[in-house]
C-alpha cells in the first residue's frame, strides 16, 4: 500500500505538534519515523494509523481518503510499544479477535482461524505458547504475539510505534534484525516509530528524521548519514566535535586557532617539500639534498629553497563552524604541515572496536576521537598528554 | 535486625493503647449497636421474629425494595459504565462538569434530593400538572422511589468504574478498533473483562445503598403502608409504633443484607486488588 501524506498540521492546546508534513511512502517499502521524544513522529503515525485526526492535511493510502473508510476495511495493523495484548485472553485468541470480530458473512470458519493463527503463531516462533496468558510471556515474546495479532488481519499497511522501545538492549537488537528478515519475507509497506538512531539505521529502508514536528530529512540510511542535510540531523545520528574557523578566498577551510609544524625555529627543520613532483614525493627530494652536494659542488642552489609555507590569517569572512565526528579526528604526538589543535586527554575509553579519546582544548572545549587501538599503542597516548588533533574531514552547515 | 526495627516503630505500650483504641472504638459505634439489632429482634423468641417479617406489611415492604433495587441498580450499571466509558476514553467539552455532577449526590443531603422531586414533579408543579392531567402519578408512588434511588445511587457505580478505567488507558480500545472491531465488540470483548470485577463491586456497594436508603425514599414516599413503604420506612413505622421487636426484625433483615455485602466485598479485595478501587 502506497501512503501519501499531505500538509498535515497537528496543535495539542498551544503546542504544534505537526506543522506541515508531507510524507510519500511507496509499496513495500520499510520506513523509520527517526526523532527525539517531542518530535511528533508518533502523532504522525496515529494520524496515518486514523487513531488520531489532523487539524489540516490529508492522507491518502493507495490514492484514496483514508478516514472515509473504518479500521477495519483500512486493513491497518498497529503494534503499540506496550503491546497492548488484551490480558485476559490467551495467545491464541489474542491472534484470533481480529479473525472473529469481523463481519459474518466475511468471518472465517473455526477450523480456518485455528489453521491460520496457528501458522501465524508458527512465524513468530510462538506455536508452542499459543495457550498461555500475556503475562506469563516475557516483553520479547509479548512483542512478537503483538505482530502476529496485527499480521492476522492481512494488513496492507503495518504501523509500528517504538515496537522494541520496552525491551532490553540484547532482545531488541534480536528483535529488530528479526522484523527485516520478516519484512523481506512478507513486504507489507511498514512504518516504525523509533528514537534509536542505531535502530532506524540498521532497519529501515528509508529513515525520515523529524523534529519539532517537522520532517529534517528523508533518505536512505547511508544518505542521512553521510549526507546529512542540516546540522539537526548531523547531531542526531551521532557524535560530533566543532572546530571555530573560516573560509579563505579559495573557499577552503581554516581552523581559527590551530598548531602546526614550528618553522620559524632555527635551525630550520629538514627541507619541506615545496610543490609540484617534489613535493608528492618527498623522499626523493630529501634524499637528492642528500647526497647532490657530495656529487656535485654548487647543485644544491639549483634545487628550490626549503620554502617557509606561508601562516593563512584569517580574512574578514565570518567565523563558521566546522563539524566532524569523532573516527574523523586525526591525533598525533607532534605536527607536521596541517593545522592542528592542542588538547589534553581527559579519558581514554579502550573498550569497543574504536578506542574513544577524551579531550579537552585549551580553550576549555571538549573533544572525542576515536581512533584504532594500534595507533594508540604506536603513540603511546596515555591520559593527561598533549597531544594534536586535526579533523580529517569536515562539514560546514548553513545557519549553523 | 531486629534490633535495629524496634527503632523505627513505637513503643510496645503504645501500640497496645493504639490497638485498644481502635478496637474499643468499632466496639462501640459498631459491633455493640450490630449486636443489639439482633438481640431485640429476638427478644420475643423465634417464632415472633419470623411472624414479624411474614405479615403482609413487611412481605410487601421487602417485594418494593426489591422492585425498586431491581430497577434502580441496572439504571445505575448502564449510567455508571456510559459516564466512565465516555469520561476516561474521550476527550470531550463538560468533561469537568460531568465528574464533578456524578459526585453531586454524595455531597447533598438525601432529604433534599427527595424535596427537589417533591417540588418537580409534586401537584404544585408545572410539571406535576401535566402528569396529574395524564393520570400518571410518580410522587407518593413506586416511580417515584425509583427515581429518589436512582439519584441517590448513582455515583457508585461511576466513582468505582472511573479510577480503574483511567489507570488501564485506552491501548487495549484502540488496539481492538484497528483489528476490525466495532465500538460493541470492543466494549464486550475488551473492555468489559477488564472491569468485571471492579463493576461487580460498584454494584455491590450501589444495591446496599438502594435498599437501605432512607432520606430520600422517606420524602418522595408518603408512607402509604403495604404500597410505598421500603424495607428502612417499613422500620421506622414500626418503631414509631412502639412494636420494638418487629422494627428490629425487619432493621436485622437490612443488617445481613449490609454484612453480607461487606463480606463480598472484603473477599473481591482479597482476591483481586488491582481490579478495584476500594472505596
Amino acid at each position: 500500500m502506497s501512503i501519501q501524506v499531505r500538509n498535515i498540521s497537528k496543535r495539542f492546546g498551544e503546542t504544534t505538534v505537526l506543522d506541515n508534513v508531507n510524507l510519500t511512502v511507496h509499496s513495500g517499502e520499510l520506513i523509520a519515523l527517526l526523532g527525539p521524544s517531542g518530535s511528533g513522529k508518533t502523532t504522525l503515525l496515529r494520524i496515518i494509523a486514523g487513531m488520531e485526526r489532523a487539524d489540516t492535511g490529508t492522507v491518502l493510502l493507495d490514492g484514496h481518503e483514508s478516514l472515509t473508510q473504518n479500521a477495519g476495511a483500512r486493513r491497518v495493523g498497529f503494534v503499540f510499544q506496550h503491546y497492548a495484548l488484551f490480558k485476559h485472553m490467551s495467545v491464541f485468541e489474542n491472534v484470533a479477535f481480529g479473525l472473529r470480530v469481523r463481519p459474518k458473512k466475511e468471518r472465517l470458519s473455526d477450523k480456518e482461524i485455528h489453521r491460520k493463527v496457528m501458522q501465524l503463531l508458527a512465524l513468530v516462533h510462538l506455536d508452542k505458547f499459543h495457550d498461555r496468558h500475556p503475562s506469563q510471556l516475557s516483553g520479547g515474546q509479548r512483542q512478537r504475539v503483538a505482530l502476529a495479532r496485527a499480521l492476522a488481519v492481512e494488513p496492507k499497511l503495518l504501523l509500528l510505534d517504538e515496537p522494541f522501545g520496552a525491551l532490553d538492549a540484547k532482545v531488541r537488537k534480536e528483535l529488530r534484525r528479526w522484523m527485516r528478515r520478516l519484512h523481506d519475507e512478507i513486504h507489507v509497506t511498514s512504518i516504525f516509530v523509533t528514537h534509536d538512531q542505531e535502530e532506524a539505521m540498521e532497519v529501515a529502508d528509508r529513515v525520515v528524521v523529524m523534529s519539532n514536528g517537522r520532517i529534517e530529512q528523508v533518505g536512505s540510511p547511508g544518505d542521512v548519514y553521510h549526507q546529512p542535510a542540516n546540522s539537526f540531523v548531523y547531531d542526531f545520528l551521532g557524535n560530533y566535535n566543532v572546530f571555530e574557523g573560516w573560509k579563505d578566498t579559495e573557499g577552503k577551510t581554516h581552523l581559527l586557532e590551530y598548531e602546526t609544524r614550528e618553522e620559524d625555529s632555527s635551525p630550520p627543520p629538514a627541507p619541506t617539500a615545496p610543490s609540484g613532483w617534489m613535493k608528492r614525493y618527498p623522499e626523493i627530494t630529501g634524499l637528492l639534498h642528500k647526497i647532490l652536494p657530495s656529487l656535485v659542488p654548487g647543485v644544491p642552489s639549483l634545487l628550490p629553497p626549503p620554502k617557509k609555507k606561508p601562516r593563512p590569517t584569517p580574512n574578514q569572512g565570518k567565523p563558521i563552524k566546522l563539524f566532524a565526528r569523532p573516527h574523523e579526528l586525526f591525533v598525533a604526538k607532534t605536527p607536521d604541515d596541517h593545522e592542528y589543535v592542542l588538547a589534553t586527554v581527559t579519558h581514554i575509553n579502550p573498550a569497543g572496536p574504536l578506542v574513544k579519546i577524551e579531550m579537552e582544548r585549551r580553550n576549555g572545549a571538549a573533544l572525542t576521537a576515536e581512533v584504532p587501538k594500534e595507533v594508540i599503542d604506536m603513540l603511546s597516548i596515555s591520559k593527561n598528554d598533549q597531544i594534536y588533533v586535526r579533523p580529517k574531514n569536515t562539514r560546514i552547515f548553513e545557519g549553523g | 535486625m531486629i534490633k535495629s526495627a524496634s527503632y523505627t516503630i513505637e513503643p510496645l505500650f503504645m501500640r497496645l493503647l493504639l490497638s485498644l483504641i481502635a478496637i474499643l472504638f468499632i466496639g462501640i459505634f459498631v459491633a455493640l449497636p450490630l449486636s443489639v439489632v439482633f438481640a431485640e429482634a429476638l427478644s420475643k423468641g423465634w417464632r415472633a421474629y419470623m411472624d414479624a417479617l411474614m405479615t403482609e406489611d413487611a412481605r410487601s415492604a421487602i417485594k418494593l425494595t426489591l422492585l425498586v433495587a431491581a430497577i434502580a441498580v441496572p439504571c445505575n450499571v448502564v449510567f455508571g459504565l456510559a459516564a466512565s466509558w465516555a469520561i476516561t476514553k474521550f476527550e470531550f467539552v463538560g468533561k469537568r462538569l460531568l465528574i464533578t455532577l456524578i459526585d453531586l449526590p454524595f455531597s447533598v443531603s438525601p432529604v433534599i434530593s427527595g424535596l427537589i422531586y417533591v417540588l418537580l414533579f409534586g401537584t404544585g408543579s408545572v410539571l406535576g400538572g401535566w402528569l396529574e392531567e395524564h393520570n400518571l402519578q410518580i410522587i407518593f408512588a413506586v416511580p417515584g422511589l425509583v427515581i429518589a434511588t436512582i439519584f441517590v445511587t448513582f455515583p457508585f457505580v461511576a466513582r468505582e468504574l472511573i479510577p480503574l478505567m483511567e489507570e488501564q488507558g485506552t491501548e487495549a480500545e484502540e488496539a481492538a478498533v484497528m483489528l476490525g472491531a466495532n465500538g460493541w465488540q470492543t466494549f464486550w470483548h475488551v473492555t468489559l473483562p477488564n472491569i468485571k470485577w471492579g463493576l461487580f463491586y460498584g454494584v455491590l456497594l450501589c444495591n446496599a445503598r438502594a435498599m437501605g436508603e432512607f432520606g430520600a425514599v422517606s420524602v418522595v414516599s408518603g408512607h402509604i403502608r403495604g404500597l410505598t413503604t421500603t424495607l428502612p420506612l417499613h422500620v421506622e413505622i414500626l418503631y414509631n409504633e412502639y412494636n420494638f421487636a418487629a422494627a428490629f426484625a425487619v432493621a436485622s433483615l437490612l443488617t445481613m443484607l449490609a454484612l453480607f455485602t461487606l463480606l463480598l466485598k472484603s473477599i473481591i479485595e482479597y482476591y483481586f486488588p488491582h481490579e478495584v478501587k476500594a472505596f
